[in-house]
């Protein structure tokens, strides 16, 4: 077996393996045992996970043998690595604090991001000169462990919030956490959808006369290219051409999968209503009652604190050191770069508020969902909407 | 100034909340910290005495209040999160084509929300006076805010007495009574205390163990670490600290390097460009994918010369070579304190071409004088000899028909063309050549003489960019002050825990600035196997 072939093994190992740990911290939820203490199969759950994630350590240096330099140059490899790190952070707040809930919304998180990073690419591919340094790596490597270490902070928010907020009456909060559940669903699936038609070999192929370029769907159009015509004939005809004021020959491409995710997360999330008759927050919330609202506000708070110095180090100042030495500025307002100072400046703006007691529990809690929402911004939008340098689809 | 003194003796300055020595609130300053509403102190910054909360009448006062607030400084950070969020909307102006007119660009490529975005300037938003404005609010209230807060923390830091007021210790966040301790219980915890690197003080019985107080200056060490960055970026706007240039090298020529004073030349021996190879065995896959060449390397080997003496005017000055080697995207080449950066490229441009004359009906084409147009040298005649000549009447280095009229885009011989008079003795005025690679057009059918293409020299052009930063330094200091800054803030925390006997009953009480878990699960161990109580959290989230 080649390099190749043995990374991507232990990579699908690992997704199953997190599939299982995931399984065993659900079932602490039933434990007898006090919350906060240990329990034993909390902790078979947090080992479990700790072999996931060494799997997942082994795809790494294979990948990075095979290709001859770290596995974070494009989409699929850079998101699986904040896979990795996700769960690395988690790793490290386990220790600290051992909750085992947190487990149970860490994995499931790390998963959908690692089948999202699936559905990208995955060949190697070279890399262009300036990318070529060891600063590449150093810089990726922390500012994936800094904006995942923040990324807990939301997992923490999120469970707070899920316990916390009153789900007796309907209520803004209760919207917005509906939201977020739908948000994460509408991921799921589009990773199902994509995953289904690309094992199924799906394509159409349009043309855009105007550019004279052709572009392949590899699902169904349902939004077809602006001013396009379809060149395949025995699939499903769009419903609807992609508006003009998106821009790039991809916007159409784009525009139609995020349609579908929309529409898939909308069947998703309809299903999970009709089956719990209730709002999916208000099923899970009796599940959270045992843990405390304390401890959660304070990992919320604690890994903003421990993730903001290496998000700094890795997305400001190794940031800048590469580009200085790759373009020869160490600054230069891209949108990548903007959008890390606005990560930046948003938890430093999380901080300050809580310096005032008034920011504690749910507030703090709100804010490190918005920070999750920019940096995942930052990770898909940014890279795939927004041209910039660091364009890497 | 009008002082205030604690019943413990202690002289605290006007504004002080709680007393800097034993932390007694005093009465009349419970407002500022808004310690009146609530069971608990305000411990933010220990009850001290900001200027800000003291005084506000004058102008001065006011403005200092303002820039002290946290509430402000926040706001600003805000402001200038949504105004750098903005600015990514479309690309700035510094992305566009060069070439284009960004009014039109704006409004062909985005629309109504284009042409609105260009017409407020967010086009070059982080160079306006706007932006600019918010950074700078930002860092004047960094300095006032930490000034407002860190000397009077420092005093009351340093003031602190292990024998606190009763009130103060009731009124923490962790706090516990038991009853009848025993001396042994407590030489067992201060024993603990000490194991776990707390030091310790003592005053009558009343102890005071503390650990970490270096991070309660983290914050103003890394506001510290922050201004140096925005002194670092003003002085960018000075030559003598930053400077930048650009220019371009045809291979085999010497150039004049801008901003040496014209003391240094370059000189372009080869640009190299290189693919990845699509036949690859590790990348082929992702190559054939894109369906592009993916670059591998930019190179341009150049040789640095300096001028040698003066040089007399209107004579070429002599270069000794000082150094030489390849400049590569991530490797740039050093010239005193320039640094000259790989950047940009042309290949395959014309360097000279050259042409023959001949009988138009002749099929051998056998040569009757011959000539080359130098591209960086023209002439406007060219003496063939045997009383042949060509007058330049056209060159378009870079070639197009505009509406059916022959014009050039660029001054750069891209695809050069040209509008050649051929006179000779036997023709009558001049013949019309009109010649481009691979054309030759005569305008009239009775030429008897054509001029032919016999060769062609091409080269590539790199494109450098020069430049000289000072401010890089600066930069890399602010930078490590401020990481040293968050670190010492973040990763270590201020702990304190007192010890205060209070008749017959044993009082304790925790705080720390943050990380109130890892307080607790310090005083569990500390308190273990003793009959102390181990203290409530007194403001618990339910
Ligand atoms: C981009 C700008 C800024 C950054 C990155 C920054 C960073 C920080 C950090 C990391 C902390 C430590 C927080 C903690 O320990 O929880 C801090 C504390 C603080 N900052 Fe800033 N800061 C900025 C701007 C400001 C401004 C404009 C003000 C003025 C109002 C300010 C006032 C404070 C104060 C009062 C503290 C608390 C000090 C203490 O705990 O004793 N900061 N800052």
């Amino acid at each position: 077996m080649d390099y190749f072939t043995i990374s991507s093994n232990f990579l699908y190992a690992s997704f199953i393996i997190y599939l299982i740990a995931t399984f065993f911290f659900g079932a602490t939820i039933r434990d007898k045992n006090r919350p906060h203490k240990k329990s034993k199969v909390g902790s078979i759950g947090f080992v479990i996970t700790i072999i996931g994630f060494l799997s997942q350590v082994v795809y790494f240096i294979t990948r990075w043998i095979a290709s001859h330099h770290a596995p974070v140059s494009n989409m699929f490899e850079f998101m699986t690595f904040f896979g990795i790190m996700i769960v690395l952070a988690f790793i490290i707040l386990y220790s600290i604090y051992r909750i085992n809930l947190l487990g149970l919304f860490a994995l499931p998180i790390a998963i959908i991001i690692i089948g999202y990073a699936s559905v990208f690419p995955n060949e190697i591919s070279p890399l262009v000169p300036s990318l070529k340094s060891h600063w590449l790596y150093i810089h990726v490597t922390t500012v994936s462990l800094g904006n995942a270490i923040l990324s807990v902070s939301f997992i923490a928010g999120l469970i707070y919030l899920i316990r916390q907020i009153d789900q007796s009456v309907r209520s803004k909060k209760t919207f917005w956490l509906e939201f977020i559940m739908y948000s994460i669903l509408s991921t799921v699936a589009f990773i199902a959808i994509s995953t289904t038609y690309s094992a199924m070999g799906y394509t159409a192929e349009f043309e855009i006369p105007e550019v004279e370029t052709t572009i392949e769907y590899n699902m169904p159009a349902i939004a077809a290219p602006n001013d396009s015509e379809m060149l395949t004939t025995d699939k499903m005809p769009p419903w609807f051409e992609t508006p003009g004021w998106m821009n790039g020959v991809d916007a159409g491409r784009k525009f139609n999968s995020l349609v579908w995710s929309l529409l898939g997360g909308l069947v998703l999330y309809g299903l999970l209503r009709v089956i719990l008759r209730k709002r999916i927050a208000a099923a899970i919330q009796p599940l959270l009652r045992r843990t405390k609202p304390d401890i959660l506000d304070e990992v919320t708070y604690r890994s903003v604190t421990i993730g903001f110095p290496v998000f700094t180090l890795g997305g400001l100042i190794f940031a800048a050191i590469w580009a200085q030495e790759a373009w020869g500025r160490f600054w230069g307002w891209d949108p990548k770069e903007v959008w890390a100072l606005i990560t930046w400046l948003f938890y430093a703006g999380f901080l300050h508020l809580r310096l005032s007691r008034g920011w504690h529990g749910e507030k703090s809690a709100w804010l490190a969902v918005v920070g999750f929402a920019i940096i995942m911004f930052n990770l898909v939008v940014v890279n795939l909407v927004i041209s910039g340098l660091h364009s890497y689809a | 100034m009008k002082n205030i003194k604690c019943d413990c003796g202690h002289v605290n300055p006007e504004g002080t909340v709680l007393c800097e020595a034993c932390g007694k609130p005093i009465e009349s300053n419970q407002h500022i910290d808004g310690n009146e509403k609530n069971k608990l102190l305000n411990m933010r910054y220990e009850g001290s005495a900001r200027r800000s909360k003291t005084y506000n009448r004058t102008i001065v006062d006011k403005i200092w209040m303002f820039f002290s607030s946290v509430k402000v400084g926040v706001w600003l950070i805000i402001l200038t999160l949504i105004a750098s969020a903005l600015g990514t909307l479309f690309p700035q102006e510094m992305y566009i084509p060069p070439a284009v007119d960004p009014a039109e660009h704006y409004r062909d490529e985005y629309g109504i929300i284009g042409q609105i975005y260009y017409q407020l300037g967010f086009h070059n938003l982080y160079s306006s006076w706007w932006y600019m404005l918010l950074v700078a609010s930002i860092g004047v209230s960094l300095v006032i805010c930490s000034i407002d807060r860190v000397v009077p923390l420092y005093r009351a830091l340093k003031k602190q007495r292990p024998k606190r007021n009763s009130v103060f210790i009731k009124r923490q966040r962790y706090f516990a009574k038991t009853q009848d301790v025993s001396k042994q219980d407590v030489e067992k915890v201060v024993s603990q205390l000490k194991k776990k690197n707390y030091k310790i003080r003592e005053e009558q019985g009343h102890i005071l163990a503390e650990k970490g107080r270096f991070s309660r200056w983290g914050p103003y060490v890394n506001h510290i670490g922050l201004i140096i960055i925005l002194i670092a970026a003003l002085l960018r706007a000075h030559p003598f600290f930053f400077v930048e240039d650009y220019v371009w090298v045809r291979e085999g020529e010497t150039k004049i390097i801008p901003q040496t004073d014209q003391q240094y030349y370059i000189k372009n021996n080869d640009f190299i460009f290189e693919v990845y190879d699509e036949n690859d065995e590790r990348y082929g896959e992702a190559i054939e994918k894109t369906g592009e060449m993916i670059p591998s390397n930019f190179q341009t080997n150049a040789e640095i010369f300096k001028v040698k003496g003066e040089p007399l005017p209107g004579q070429d000055p002599e270069l000794v070579k000082v150094n030489e080697g390849a400049i590569q995207v991530n490797k740039p080449l050093k010239v005193n304190d320039l640094a000259i950066y790989q950047s940009s490229y042309q290949l395959n441009e014309f360097q000279s071409m050259s042409f023959k004359l001949h009988l138009r009906d002749d099929e051998n084409e056998e040569s009757l004088g011959e000539f080359t147009f130098n591209m960086n040298d023209p002439k406007s005649e060219y003496d063939l000899g045997n009383g042949y000549r060509v007058v330049v009447d056209e060159y378009y280095p870079e070639f197009y028909m505009d509406d059916g009229v022959p014009d050039s885009k660029s001054k750069y011989p891209k695809d050069p063309a040209f509008i050649f008079f051929v006179y000779g003795p036997d023709i009558e005025e001049y013949e019309v050549n009109f010649l481009a690679v691979g054309t030759n057009l005569n305008p009239t059918e009775d030429n008897k003489y054509k001029l032919s293409i016999t060769g062609v020299d091409m080269r590539d052009v790199t494109g450098l960019t020069l430049k000289r930063d000072h401010t890089l330094p600066l930069f890399m200091i602010g930078a490590i002050i401020f990481m040293i800054g968050v670190v010492q803030g973040m990763y270590w925390y201020h702990r304190r825990i007192w010890i205060h006997p209070k008749d017959g009953e044993l009082w304790i009480a925790g705080h720390t600035n943050k990380n109130w878990y890892g307080l607790k699960r310090d005083l569990e161990k500390v308190l273990e196997d003793t009959k102390v109580e181990m203290p409530q959290d007194q403001q618990e989230l339910k």
